[in-house]
């Protein structure tokens, strides 16, 4: 293996953990928040990636055609988190967490025959936006212009919503939130609007994520699932409710998927859950995540 | 019965118990009082062994307990109630006490027998002394915060203990509630020789049953004596002024 | 079910066994080769795989409190253990099944060492991983369980005996082995019962309802809940031999996380509160799902609205609507 192949690896590798990066950023904001793993979150992700590719459908080709689609897209994704939180997830909060947990599920379960009716089963796909085509000669090897603008995006994303978390009221009151509910609440907080803000953020990057994966990954049933079960490693290996945590997770688990199918070709099946059990064992809070009692 | 010594915890950084040294003579009713904050729960988490001390030993009736779980201190002689009832809410009552008892007598192992018919005599025996007779088939989970603070008390004797923690045993009652379960206590004390170590809030409640009184203020032992002893010590004035030690 | 709801149906202990209602139940189901079609006698005996499997599941979930998405695991492991004892090494099925279920449950002890050592979402996930894992293994490792091709062709119990009894007779292997799967299932039943209302099974409900005062009162509470993990993948691997051979074959998607979500909504829809609950879970689904698979490819959207409704409207399953409505009704008559 040469330089050129393992950097190519490598850029691979920064790519998928973007993705993963904006899609596991939002279920650990979910979780960090709400104490909840919404298994739903990867039907967001396919959702966001086969309205993309509709509005796509129904617009005309031109400039910024795909820009609308994505941002269409991803709206259109949190509006539906939005709606799905305000009336139905809300009624589940005093519930025990099971029941929260496996509404999500039945979520993943509606949604995903509900794309398969609208959608059909085969392959659908967009094409990037010409400006980002092509590629670039670096260090041997050419990588997909594409790639780096996702490279980009990804981190710059982290820093906006870390920015928000940290710096504005609305953030403060989220982490304020992830300590104590009541006590949020008896302060004058409109807990509830957060919540369902909080959860709308999330679906949106979710389903921009989605969007934005259509020029490099074809659409597909079963996206849905696919994507979640990665985005809950990324969030064990990096702490459950930890934000710089996803962001590393997303990081490390790029790369071992990438080099990892070099190595050993039956490997992503059974190294994600090895990992993620390898994890769990010795240390269950992750690598940025805050010790369990 | 139960001697501390130099116990001592941090949270990331926040020391929550500082070098703390106390000891309970058997049979005697003891106090650890303190304002909001001062480490009292820590205290009774580490000495149960719910948490574990970074230093320090904890010894009951001589044998070192220090970092043992719950669930053998509880063995071994120790029972704790808790400030926020803490009780089986689902079960009924007499259930909730027939399962301390199951667990007490080792029976817990048994796959085979029917667990319903047994202990009956043992539960009805308990009921009587807290009680909460009439109360036996209502869930616990229902019943009223008073009642809910009964039961406690009563699984945390059905373990048959020597030594009895209780956080706040008066938490939130209003003065008649307090002052029957203060004699409620007393009299359990008196008739099973248990020790008693309690926090409490409320002054009247200290001074008028406990023997001897340890303070603690952020984390520290700041004074520990016979109740005259305490209420006249000059730095426990000075932490307690305005706080009611003055009507006490 | 609440003393008054079962005293007004006639059963359990209060009742004085009025009306054995399990009985009847269990000879009704065991005429049905004589009274019902083939095909009911092959929808009876996936239900009676699936109650006992559901009920093994809810020795967790119902009464110890332990959410576990990783079940299917050792339903899968007693399949391929039971199937590949019987075809490829000859073991007759009267030895095979009970070793089935001590290597599901062998596995379950080692898996459950370090699962139960977390608590809530984090021992829920490292269920999952274990079960993915193995799932990972079954659909690889070739040369033992077939890889993704699996075990076809796992033979059938020698019932001859059975057949020549007087009555039976007329009975082909699926029938004969019908009679087989009921009678160990209400067997595996009766013993479950019997661990849900001992002093073990009592302990296991203060676990459910407060784990922390549990340790309190003496409860070595990861003791307990290891021997219920266990206890538990043992009967789920008795259910998954008896699945095998009825499958008359074992694939690696018996492993797969979906078996695990599909027996855990059984459980609930039937009413994880109560002991018979996941038998009727079991029942309900398995019915509803042979009857609208007839109809449209969507199944997974109707049962993912069931899962919603119920979980919003009758958060208690079918027996706990039913339980409420009949003390409603008591209440009524003794007002």
């Amino acid at each position: 293996m040469d330089a050129a192949s393992l950097f190519s690896q490598f850029m691979s590798g920064l790519t998928t953990a973007m993705f993963l990066f904006l899609i596991a950023s939002g279920l650990s904001l979910v979780f960090g928040v709400m104490r909840v793993l919404n298994f739903a979150h990867g039907s967001f992700y396919m959702l966001g990636a086969y309205i993309a590719w509709q509005i796509v459908q129904w617009l005309q080709p031109g400039p910024g055609r795909f820009w609308l689609a994505v941002l269409g897209a991803a709206t259109g994704v949190a509006v539906l988190g939005a709606v799905v939180e305000r009336l139905l997830f809300r009624l589940l909060y005093d519930r025990e967490e099971l029941y929260q947990l496996l509404f999500t599920y039945g979520l993943v379960l509606i949604l995903g025959d509900a794309a398969k009716a609208l959608w059909g089963t085969q392959q659908l796909s967009v094409s990037g936006p010409p400006v980002l085509g092509g590629g670039i000669e670096l260090f041997g090897t050419i990588v997909p212009v594409y790639n780096l603008f996702i490279m980009l995006v990804g981190p710059a994303i982290a820093v906006a919503v870390w920015l928000m978390l940290t710096r504005t009221t609305a953030g403060r009151m989220l982490r304020a939130a992830a300590l104590d509910r009541e006590m949020l609440g008896a302060l004058g907080a409109n807990v509830g609007t957060l919540y369902t803000g909080m959860f709308a953020l999330a679906s949106f990057l979710a389903g921009l994520a989605g969007a934005l994966v259509t020029p490099i990954q074809s659409i597909v049933p079963g996206m849905d699932v696919e994507i979640i079960v990665q985005a809950f490693i990324v969030v064990v290996i990096g702490g459950l409710g930890s934000f710089w945590g996803t962001f590393l997770g997303s990081v490390i688990y790029g790369q071992v998927l990438s080099f990892g199918i070099l190595i050993f070709p039956g490997f992503s099946l059974f190294s994600v859950f090895a990992l993620m059990a390898v994890i769990l064992i010795l240390r269950p809070w992750g690598l940025l995540g805050r010790p369990l009692r | 019965m139960l001697e501390v010594a130099g116990l001592t915890k941090s949270f990331s950084g926040f020391v929550a118990v500082s070098d703390v040294s106390l000891r309970v003579e058997t049979r005697q009713i003891a106090a650890v009082i303190g304002p909001n904050g001062a480490g009292k729960s820590t205290l009774f988490n580490l000495i149960t062994g719910h948490l574990r001390p970074d230093s320090g030993r904890v010894l009951l009736d001589g044998r070192d307990i220090t970092g043992v779980q719950p669930h053998e201190t509880c063995r071994m002689g120790l029972g704790r109630s808790f400030q926020r009832t803490n009780i089986f809410p689902k079960l009924t009552v007499f259930e909730n006490l027939q399962a301390a008892f199951i667990v007490h007598y080792g029976r817990g192992g048994n796959f085979w027998s029917r667990s319903e018919p047994l202990y009956r005599d043992e539960v009805q025996s308990l009921l009587g002394q807290i009680g909460l007779r009439d109360q036996a088939g209502t869930l616990g989970g229902t019943l009223s915060y008073g009642n809910q603070k009964q039961l406690e008390l009563g699984l945390a004797l059905a373990s048959d203990p020597q030594l009895l923690l209780l956080d706040e045993p008066t938490a939130g009652m209003s003065a008649g509630e307090t002052h029957e379960t203060i004699r409620l206590l007393q009299r359990i004390a008196e008739e099973r020789g248990l020790t008693l170590l309690f926090t409490e809030h409320d002054m009247e409640v200290v001074f008028g049953i406990a023997e001897k009184i340890a303070v603690l203020h952020q984390g520290r032992l700041i004074a520990e004596g016979a109740p005259a002893e305490v209420r006249n010590d000059p730095e426990v004035r000075r932490v307690y002024l305005g706080q009611g030690l003055s009507h006490a | 079910m609440t003393e008054r709801a079962e005293i007004a149906v006639g059963i359990g202990p209060r009742a004085g066994w009025r009306v054995p209602w399990t009985l009847i139940v269990f000879l009704a189901v065991l005429s049905l080769p004589w009274i019902g079609s083939r095909y009911d006698v092959f929808l009876g005996t996936q239900i009676a795989i699936s109650a006992l499997f559901a009920m093994s599941l809810n020795l967790l979930l119902g009464t110890a409190g332990l959410v576990s998405f990783g079940h299917a695991a050792y339903f899968g492991l007693g399949s391929y253990a039971c199937g590949i004892l019987m075809k490829d090494a000859g073991v007759p099925f009267s030895l095979a099944f009970p070793a089935a279920g001590v290597i599901a449950a062998t596995f379950a002890l080692v898996f459950g060492f370090f699962c139960v050592r977390l608590t809530k979402i984090y021992f829920a996930m490292l269920t999952l991983a274990f079960a993915q894992i193995v799932w990972a293994i079954c659909f690889k490792w070739n040369d033992v369980t077939g890889g993704d091709q699996g075990l076809p062709d796992v033979p059938f119990p020698d019932l001859a005996w059975l057949g020549a009894l007087p009555g039976f007779q007329r009975f082909r292997i699926g029938e004969l082995f019908f009679f087989v799967v009921l009678v160990l299932v209400a067997v595996s039943i009766a013993v479950l019962r019997r661990i849900t209302d001992s002093p073990f099974g009592r302990v296991l409900t203060t676990i459910r309802e407060n784990p922390e005062r549990a340790a309190f009162i003496g409860v070595n509470v990861r003791a307990y809940e290891l021997a219920a993990f266990t206890i538990a993948g043992g009967f789920a691997g008795l259910s998954g031999a008896l699945f095998g051979i009825f499958n008359r074959g074992v694939f690696a998607d018996f492993v797969f996380w979906s078996k695990s979500a599909d027996v855990m909504i059984m459980t609930i829809l039937g009413g994880m509160n109560h002991f018979w609950g996941p038998a009727v879970g079991a029942l309900v689904l398995t019915l509803l799902n042979q009857q609208i698979t007839a109809y449209t490819e969507y199944w997974p959207f109707v049962l993912g609205t069931i899962l919603v409704v119920l979980l919003f409207v009758f958060p208690g399953g079918i027996l706990g609507a039913l339980d409420a409505a009949l003390s409603r009704v008591w209440k009524r008559r003794h007002a």
